[in-house]
């Protein structure tokens, strides 16, 4: 009893929230590992393409919502996505045609482009600014609760219950449709393949006749689904905050780098790890503990390593401890 | 007219001329050997003809047609297939992969080509599974060699296919490289491993310094005492 105690703990206040978490945090760096492995820079300007995909999203939620159209339990945000979808990957696209290319052209150094990544994310922050202000934005309805605390608690009796909120189960279930169907499209498909082998060797690619410029149109097309998906199930998850988006980056490289730059399934590895450290580093295991220790005993202290205001210390950390020690990630990729 | 004729091939990678009124030709099935010391150009020459380098002046002429200003891409399309001395895999995709990015531009059924290849190379068609950057050098060479052919050139230029491959593999490899030629292809190649390339082709060019200081059959070559003291090591 006291162990399904224990567990109905960790899982309500760990493993729930860091695998939603982690599913965000993998879908954001999926985006920027296959821009890293196509056009081969980093690019900060992702957080804020979540950022503008969300907004979107959100607007039209809100359209939706005034004129009475909802999906019952689901979210209406999930109605509203694909617009969303639409309107980010004509961003991302945009940028591409307007800024990135240019210096494509110019065959500019890596660096170079890293530093217009973060022009054009200042530029999308300000864009974000005057088109939804800088309050923070509450857009999820529907069902509350897969399972409620309460519930859970009624159905097995125990003293601790699981909560699932709805909005996780949509950011699991939407997570893993979108990573399948990437890995089968990067896998399966012709232009998947050549993405894949523009990535691996650009100038053999060429001899092959593969056309660099489709190929970039890909990658953005991917890059602007992927970060609108995740800003979305992100903001759907936690409010949405315009602000966030800058501090989210971090996590999200570290997840990139982690699971070994321009590996897609080290994407979502990392993204996974980061999240699950994140979270296990900054919970109180005080009454976890005092459920496995012997009767009426409990730890004196909250036992909880950082205090949760450091969360990206965490992030900060595992970035620092990979460059240092396996800087080409979990899965072998590249080395900046 | 030869059906490969780059003639007069003038140029560099930007500052002083690398090659001097080079000249390379090659006839229907084949093989052109290209040979010289280090620093010779003889890279550079193939990627001349392959417009991987512009020229400041000469022409290559294919076939009939001048394509002195096409781009690589657009020579793999009019019927020239390019293995690079490196880098010539792609390394994270499987061996069956690699060959299907070979034939990119092919909008047809390339299972027969496929099949033709894993006939030249049976390991390949073991390996089909494998991701290239974990076979061996010479198994290597082969996916690179295969991958060119996919796209059913009638030329097909190897810029030092034995490069670091074992003797043994080196002469499966000419073999191989004979038997591609047989089926009508024109091979144009270059060599360090001078003498055992010079036994397999009908023509030799030696370059020295950017210009052709002999050109005769890989017979004659052979056989000729200031090539052999030279550049054959006696």
């Amino acid at each position: 009893m006291e162990i399904a105690n224990a567990f109905a703990l960790l899982a309500n206040f760990v493993i729930v929230p860091a695998t939603a978490y982690g599913a965000q945090l993998a879908l954001g760096a999926l985006g920027v590992t296959i821009i890293f492995g196509i056009l081969r820079f980093a690019n900060f300007s992702h957080g804020e393409l979540m950022s503008f995909g969300a907004m979107v999203t959100i607007l039209v939620t809100w359209l939706l919502q005034m004129n009475g159209i909802g999906l019952g339990p689901l979210p209406t945000a999930l109605l509203a996505l694909p617009v969303g979808i639409l309107a980010t990957v004509a961003m991302a696209v945009l940028t591409d045609r307007f800024v990135f290319r240019f210096y494509r052209k110019k065959r500019a150094n890596p660096i170079v482009f890293a530093i217009v990544s973060v022009g054009v994310m200042f530029m999308m922050a300000g864009i974000i600014r005057i088109v939804i202000g800088p309050d923070d934005h509450s857009f999820a309805d529907g069902e509350r609760f897969l399972i409620s605390y309460g519930d859970f608690k009624k159905l097995t009796g125990w003293d601790q219950g699981i909560a699932i909120k709805q909005t996780q189960v949509v950011t699991v279930v939407v997570t893993l449709i979108v990573v399948a169907f990437l890995f089968w499209f990067l896998q399966k498909t012709r232009s998947g393949k050549a993405m894949r082998a523009y990535s691996d060797d650009e100038d053999l690619a060429l001899l092959s006749g593969i056309n660099p410029e489709r190929v970039v149109l890909i990658a953005w097309i991917i890059a602007g689904s992927l970060a609108c998906i995740a800003g979305t199930l992100y903001g759907l998850d936690k409010t949405y905050k315009p602000f966030i988006f800058l501090q989210i980056l971090l996590p999200i490289f570290a997840a990139t780098i982690l699971g070994g730059i321009g590996q897609p399934v080290g994407a979502v590895l990392g993204g996974f790890i980061v999240a699950f450290s994140e979270v296990t580093v900054t919970y109180a295991f005080k009454r976890f503990l005092a459920y496995l220790g012997p009767d009426g005993w409990a730890p004196d202290g909250l036992v909880q390593l950082l205090s949760t205001d450091y969360k990206f210390a965490v992030s900060f950390v595992i970035l620092v401890v990979v460059l240092l020690v396996r800087p080409t990630g979990i899965i072998r990729g590249k080395v900046i | 007219m030869s059906f490969l004729a780059a003639t007069g091939m003038t140029g560099g990678y930007g500052g002083a001329d690398i090659i001097t009124d080079c000249e390379l030709r090659v006839e229907r099935g084949e093989i052109a050997v290209v040979v010289g010391p280090n620093g010779a150009g003889k890279s550079t020459a193939m990627k001349a003809v392959f417009g991987m380098l512009n020229l400041r002046e000469g022409s290559v002429v294919f076939d009939g047609t001048d394509i002195t200003g096409l781009a690589p891409q657009e020579r793999v399309r009019v019927g020239m297939g390019f293995v690079p001395q490196n880098r010539n895999v792609f390394v994270s995709l499987s061996v069956e992969e690699n060959l299907e990015m070979g034939a990119f531009i092919r909008d047809d059924d390339i299972s027969q080509s496929k099949e033709q290849v894993f006939e030249l190379f049976p390991i390949l068609a073991e390996k089909r599974n494998q991701p290239a950057g974990e076979l061996s050098g010479g198994q290597r060479q082969q996916v690179a060699v295969g991958r060119a052919l996919m796209t059913q050139p009638r030329l097909l230029m190897l810029d030092e296919p034995t490069a670091g491959v074992s003797p043994i593999v080196m002469d499966e490899l000419f073999d191989r490289i004979v038997e591609i030629a047989k089926t009508g292809i024109a091979i144009l190649m270059v060599e360090q491993n001078a003498r055992q390339a010079l036994e397999i082709a009908d023509h030799g060019f030696v370059l020295v310094q950017g210009t052709n200081r002999f050109t005769d059959t890989g017979e004659a070559l052979l056989a000729n005492e200031e090539v052999r003291r030279s550049f054959l090591g006696g």
